[in-house]
């Protein structure tokens, strides 16, 4: 198929940052498609800056145009002016490395990292030329698919994507490939015997096999169409990363985007149990790379970028095993000239780990991040973030006096049972962590920065019903109030009505398609954009399907209430989210499960696996099972209990 | 390392095609990356974060093209078995994107000024779309015949009227159908090819620009910061240029084979009509 680039050529002249559409990372390559392969167009819903560092994509990416029998090339959400040039010129959605038209592709392979994005998918699928429902859809159209951390709630997207990856997809993308092109090679092929094949394969949902049951305006059950398909989709888990060293040739780009560096994961999966953590939950069980790998995928990978900065990623870097030797040996490394800082993103929050920062971080000491999450240890229990005041004191000091001038907490606002001194809890403690710092230095800013709480899918806090928008600013207010009076603390603070649109996207059933679809036709793209967010459009949309937020967002389910997920497995077991939930309200908190006996939540036992953990003992200092004793924290001592039988 | 020890490295490069659309910044941080992985010896600047001395000349554009963009690397005494500069342009090609050539390199004197102060003006060839063919040289006179040429742009954020008749310093049809050849000077207030479209008439749209020389004058004669082509390797066509510039110390051979840039690129005097003031 012929190459779109003289037409979109014409239209970079007129719209802003031109080289989001021209390709030519690095790293980028310009597979030859044929017909005996399976073209894959990887899809990232917002715009380049944004979807270009993300490594899921970037991952499968390399292991498909490994693969003999498939191809992959990229393309990206178009910002709102590209999109109208495009329309007006009738150039349809195009990859960046060859500039093909979608239609050149037979898998369109959403990434989905975020809920707000969803209305940008529509967008995607109506800018590559396809009939927008799944279900008009014929055999020669291209499949639209799906994965990510959002994929555990699939319903709301149901209505548009043909199949839902759920868990790790580097193994999956290699078996939709074979039975794709199996199905091609079939007789009489029609879309119905592609579902049903694609739906045997494990952590592959097809949304038309399914159907949710509905009464009196609620859920009560989704099932399987007919007895061929399986009540529940279990997620597929990669058992060992080191199997996986990719990317190998991470991409390069050619302008700015966020995250500007070189990536190395360096575990999958998190054990401390925070309750109100989507990617805590559903990627267990713990599986870190092998250190050799680490140093190796750190070393090749910065001669081949020729970045001066590495991010050793995961949910909690450094929690992994001798991360402080990985990361002297990295900052040490002759060939690197002492000019390679390493960075370590989700800090834990104690003044050990900051130490391990001050020792990598010898150069741009410009700011720190720390999450206490919760404003009072009261709080922090409820959520499991076990975060003592000396443990935030104590790293902040450490921070401060070792050369930082910045410190930025984040904070979750809407909690459940959260009162009011929980929220001026977070101005006491970022009032006193600038008390702290002026002990060092003359000006130093303390930013607290406040979210609102979404209750996400396979969650302890799944049941509970999130925050009215006007709640949310009504202690946002208080905060700020509160925050005015303390010298050197900022606040900022994430919009609440999106916070309220992420719950319908994040918690609806299969009827939030149609509100989704009627944003869209509104023009509300880029809801996750603050300038392009329109809350009336949500609420217009909720109306019409006759939805609304307190039906969706802000009511409590009870034990047995089916859920939109139900059908849909993490590995977790209902009663141990259940139990958890309960504990929390209890103030019961637990210990990260890598150390101390399991609490049987399914994840480990379902794939006959242990967690993947180089260290047999939990690494020296910070909380939360790792030796620090926690009755000494504060003045309620917490209650551990291990759940296991 | 002492300033004394730094070597001052000047490097020309051209810029065509899909990465066109980068901009200045994002074409520094390709230069970044491509220095670190060349294993040349930048040199850092000291203090609380130390960056690499590299210092780029006027930025182009976003959306044109270049025969002749310049920046000047600070490098750090030799190491033995340092790449030497005659093969420094194909290290650095094969390091940058597509698109990006490095067509020289060569050291420069320390005593001279930088190449944002040195270049007074520059030569483009733009390409000018829907204005028909009958109308193009009368229009061009136009412009010339002008005692001012107002355009409306934006600075630090606000509108400005300004006065950007005193930066055309040539301006002319050529062979080539709706084509202009310009100079255009860089100071006192720099004259960009689209506020030229201004001038030209409302329906006057800019197609592809090209910048395909950068000048610095100097006691009335007329250089390129570093030239395309060493002596004798037959460009005859770039007279001034020819001329042995006073600051450059070595210089390299025509750029490695395989490598050239694009058709079109040909060097052209700019013609006499229309200069002011000379």
């Amino acid at each position: 198929m012929e190459t779109l680039w003289p037409r979109i050529e014409q239209l970079l002249p007129k719209v802003a940052k031109p080289a989001r559409y021209i390709g030519g990372e690095q790293g980028a390559q310009a597979p030859e498609h044929g017909p005996d392969k399976v073209a894959w167009l990887l899809l990232y819903p917002d715009t380049y800056e944004i979807g270009l560092p993300n490594q899921g994509l970037q991952i499968l990416y390399e292991i498909l145009n490994e693969r003999a029998d498939a191809v992959a090339e990229r393309a990206y959400a178009p910002w709102v002016d590209m999109e109208a040039a495009m329309r007006a010129a009738g150039v349809p959605l195009f990859s960046v490395e060859q500039h093909l038209p979608a239609e050149a592709f037979d898998v369109l392979a959403f990434n989905l990292s975020a809920e707000l994005v969803y209305t940008n998918v529509v967008n995607l699928i109506d800018l590559a030329g396809l009939p927008l429902h799944s279900t008009e859809r014929s055999a020669d159209d291209a499949l639209v698919v799906a994965g990510g951390h959002c994929a555990f709630n699939p319903e709301p997207l149901a209505d548009f994507v043909d199949a839902f990856v759920l868990g790790d997809g580097e193994e999956v993308v290699g078996e939709m490939t074979e039975t794709i092109s199996a199905w091609r090679r079939s007789e009489g092929r029609d879309r119905d015997g592609l579902r049903r094949a694609l739906a045997e394969i494990e952590g592959v949902y097809v949304p038309a096999l399914y159907e949710p049951e509905y009464m009196d305006g609620r859920l009560m059950a989704t099932r399987p169409r007919d007895a061929g398909v399986p009540a529940e989709v279990e997620k597929r888990t990669v058992r060992d990363l080191a199997e996986w060293p990719y990317p190998r040739r991470p991409l390069v780009p050619l302008t700015e985007v966020v995250h500007d560096r070189l990536n190395v994961e360096v575990f999958r999966g998190c054990t401390r149990g925070c309750r109100f953590c989507q990617a805590g939950m559903i990627t267990r069980p713990v599986r870190e790379r092998p250190a050799a790998q680490v140093r190796e995928m750190v070393r090749s990978g910065l001669e081949w970028s020729g970045h001066d900065e590495v991010a050793l990623t995961s949910l909690s870097s450094a929690d992994f095993s001798g991360i402080e030797d990985t990361v002297r040996d990295i900052v040490n490394d002759p060939g690197h000239d002492g000019r390679v800082s390493v960075s370590l993103p989700s800090l834990r929050v104690d003044a050990f780990t900051v130490g391990t920062a001050a020792e990598i971080q010898k150069v741009r000491r410009t700011g720190l991040t720390f999450a206490p999450e919760g404003g009072t240890w009261r709080m922090r229990t409820i959520i499991n973030k076990l975060i003592t005041e000396e443990d935030l004191y104590g790293a902040v000091d450490a921070a401060f006096s070792q050369g930082w001038r910045r410190v930025k907490l984040y904070f979750l606002i809407g909690l459940p049972t959260e009162r009011d001194e929980d929220v001026l809890g977070i101005a006491e403690l970022g009032a006193r962590c600038a008390e702290i710092g002026r002990r060092y230095q003359k000006s130093v800013t303390v930013v607290a920065s406040v979210g609102g709480f979404v209750p996400k899918a396979h969650t302890p806090f799944q049941w509970y019903g999130m925050d009215t928008a006007a709640e949310l600013e009504r202690k946002v207010a208080l905060l700020r109030a509160e925050a005015k009076r303390a010298r050197g603390l900022t606040i900022r603070w994430h919009d609440p009505p999106a916070s309220v649109a992420e719950g319908l996207a994040s918690r609806g059933d299969r009827r939030m398609g149609a509100v989704i679809e009627r944003v869209w036709r509104a023009g509300g793209t880029f809801q996750e954009w603050s300038e392009r967010f329109d809350l009336s459009l949500w609420d217009q949309a909720l109306a019409a399907e006759g939805l609304s937020f307190d039906e969706v967002c802000h009511r409590d389910r009870d034990e047995h209430e089916a859920l939109p997920w139900d059908h849909i497995s993490a590995g977790l077991h209902r009663d141990f989210l259940w139990g958890d939930w309960q504990d929390a309200l209890a103030s019961v908190a637990v210990e990260d499960c890598r150390w101390t006996p399991c609490y049987d939540c399914g994840a480990c036992t379902g794939l006959g696996l242990e967690h993947v953990v180089a260290s047999a003992v939990p690494p020296a200092g910070g909380s939360q099972g790792t030796g620090q004793d926690l009755a000494q924290g504060d003045r309620i001592p917490v209650q551990l209990v291990s759940r296991a039988s | 390392m002492p300033p004394e020890e730094r070597r001052r490295l000047r490097l020309r490069f051209s810029k065509a095609g899909k990465i066109r659309f980068t901009s200045h910044r994002d074409v520094a941080r390709m230069w970044e990356r491509a220095l670190r992985r060349s294993g040349l010896p930048v040199a850092y600047s000291q203090g609380f974060v130390p960056h690499p001395l590299i210092s780029f000349g006027l930025a182009l554009p976003t959306g044109c093209e270049s025969d002749g963009e310049y920046l000047d690397v600070r490098l750090g005494p030799a190491p033995a078995g340092e790449t030497p500069v005659a093969q420094i342009p194909a290290v650095l090609s094969a390091l940058l994107p597509d698109g990006i050539e490095v067509q020289a390199a060569a050291f420069v004197a320390e005593t001279e000024g930088s190449l944002q102060q040195e270049v007074a003006s520059c030569t483009w060839e733009l390409e000018v779309l829907s204005v028909p063919d009958g109308e193009m040289a009368e229009r061009v006179e136009r412009v010339l015949a002008a005692p001012v040429l107002t355009v409306r742009r934006e600075r630090k954020g606000r509108p400005t009227d300004d006065d950007v008749r005193p930066a055309i310093l040539a301006l002319s049809t050529t062979g080539s159908r709706g084509h202009l050849q310009a100079e255009l000077a860089t100071r006192p207030l720099g004259v960009r090819p689209g506020d030229l479209m201004t001038g030209l008439g409302t329906d006057a749209v800019l197609g592809m620009a090209r910048r395909t020389h950068q000048w610095i004058e100097r006691d009335g004669a007329r250089f390129e910061p570093l030239p395309r082509s060493g002596p004798g390797t037959g460009d005859g066509a770039q007279q001034d240029a020819r001329r042995d510039p006073p600051h450059v110390r070595d210089r390299n051979q025509r750029e490695p084979g395989g490598r050239q840039p694009s058709a079109g690129t040909t060097s052209r005097e700019p013609t006499a009509g229309g200069r002011r003031g000379s």
